[in-house]
């Protein structure tokens, strides 16, 4: 059975070509998904992300919950409305799930996880809150917009009630807040994003979820589909759960360091084993390549290396750049000069630090 | 969806074949392909004068989800190929059965044409694949 988010009939009436998206049906593009792309690169383009899984947390121990079960240490979250970027690991130190946990009270937090590892994250969250006592609570009676691009936040606060906006506006980077909408409808706008524009990720009762998609179209800003959400991710450095890490791949080797937070004597699941793996060496390490010449790299393809085999994870033709870039996970140690073997054919590739592109525009050295 | 041209003839891999005037096959790809691949980034186009058998690969085009292998309807040679592409591969998008053909065969069997799909055929079989 496919799911719908509440906008599946919006999405349908502009056109759009719909594909299962981790059991939804979902918008790909809504004719050009480099068109969309641009878009969010250069004015503002907005994404239904409804799919996507809120989960509320309740109780008197939620932090200390949260102490154990994140990689990233919820110490940092002093600030109501703050947000933080955290891996959810396993005993073995492979990543369960990458999720956004937001601190609203000191006995309630939100997390908003992955749609194609829902069951899974649910369950495991679950297991291991019933030691704190911990409530934990699905949210799908919510709809979320991501509204991305230079112009996104200008365009989302004229929607605005006038007493929210200044508000708004001064909300910083990685903090939400509540805020009314059009007709006075009840919004969570958080200024996070997975494009690596500026803007605001917005989640509201999914009963207004059409209304609201409406004013922003009014307002000028342009429906995006999956398929530009993935290439500007990618341009923009950050890790798809599925391709880039899963449950047998460390924060170490999916250049997550940043973070996992390793703070005295917080005893978070996972610790022992990458306490480990540290000590020992991490055997894989990921980079950033760039394909120079013609040709696409792509999800699979076999990176070879001066010191071993390695293979892309994320690939793609990235649109702002006019070439293709990847990530891949190749063996620690001076790997020489790299090749990907496409379609049979070895090809040169360079390795890059990425983000590969910053605030619409190409990072240095790519 | 554009019209099909009733003057073409399709593999069921989503290849049109026009004959031309002076007996060339002219080969692209369907608007209905174009559609399912996406925005075009990259085409590998054959050589010239290059050996062709009817339904092997004879070209790829790279949309940013996928890379597809295009087949040749007819068996033949290579005369020409559209360079246009090279620049421009979003041309396919844009004028599937059009400017974005992708080359011309000189077609060493005639009866080969005679296995292929004929527009109505091709239509019955993309609106099936859309259910």
């Amino acid at each position: 059975m496919t799911e719908k988010t509440v906008l599946n009939a919006t999405h349908r009436a502009l056109g759009a070509r719909m594909v299962d998206f981790g059991g939804w049906d979902m918008p790909i593009n809504y004719g050009s998904q480099i068109e969309e792309h641009h878009a969010v690169r250069r004015d503002a383009g907005m994404f239904d992300v409804s799919h996507m899984t809120v989960v509320d947390l309740h109780g008197a121990r939620t932090r200390e919950f949260l102490r154990h079960l994140l990689a990233n240490n919820v110490g940092k979250l002093k600030v109501h409305g703050k947000a933080l970027y955290s891996c959810m690991l396993n005993e073995r130190g492979g990543v369960i799930d990458d999720l956004i946990v937001y601190y609203l009270g000191e006995e309630f937090f939100r997390l908003v996880v992955n749609a194609a590892t829902r069951a899974k994250d649910l369950a495991w969250i679950e297991r291991q809150a019933k030691a704190f006592d911990v409530q934990v609570k699905e949210r799908p009676d919510f709809a979320m917009i991501a509204v991305q691009g230079p112009q996104a936040r200008a365009k989302v606060l004229g929607l605005l009630h006038e007493v929210d906006r200044p508000r708004i506006e001064k909300l910083g980077k990685f903090a939400a807040a509540a805020a009314q909408g059009p007709g006075g409808m009840p919004l969570f706008v958080a200024r996070t994003g997975y494009t690596g524009e500026d803007g605001f990720e917005i989640m509201l009762p999914a009963e207004h979820a059409v209304a609201l998609w409406e004013a922003l179209l009014a307002a000028g800003v342009k429906p995006a589909g999956l398929g530009a959400r993935d290439t500007l991710r990618l341009e923009a450095g950050m890790n798809l759960y599925g391709q880039d890490m899963d449950e047998d791949v460390t924060p170490w080797e999916a250049n997550l360091g940043w973070t996992v937070s390793l703070d005295e004597g917080r005893d978070f699941i996972g610790r022992a084993a990458l306490e480990q793996q540290q000590a020992a060496g991490v055997p894989r390490v990921m980079i950033g390549v760039v394909l120079d010449e013609k040709g696409v790299l792509r999800h699979g393809q076999k990176v070879l290396a001066a010191n071993g085999e390695g293979e892309i994870l994320s690939g793609s033709f990235a649109p702002t750049l006019d070439k293709a870039i990847a990530f891949a996970r190749v063996p620690a140690g001076d790997s020489g000069a790299l090749h990907v073997d496409i379609r049979g054919r070895e090809v040169a590739v360079r390795q890059v630090k990425y983000p590969f592109v910053r605030d619409g525009k190409p990072c240095d050295g790519i | 969806m554009s019209e099909i041209p009733g003057d073409l003839k399709f593999l069921k891999s989503h290849e049109w074949a026009r004959v031309e005037d002076d007996g060339l096959v002219r080969v692209g790809i369907s608007d209905h392909a174009q559609g399912q691949l996406g925005d075009l980034v990259y085409v590998e186009l054959p050589e010239i004068g290059a050996a062709v058998k009817a339904g092997t690969g004879t070209a790829v085009v790279e949309s940013v989800k996928a890379a597809s292998d295009i087949y040749s309807p007819v068996s033949g040679e290579i005369v020409e190929v559209n360079e246009l592409l090279n620049d421009k591969p979003e041309t396919i998008n844009e004028d599937a059965f059009g400017d974005g053909w992708i080359f011309l065969v000189r077609p060493s069997d005639r009866a080969e044409l005679d296995e292929l799909l004929d527009a109505n055929d091709y239509q019955e079989l993309i609106e099936n694949d859309d259910h």
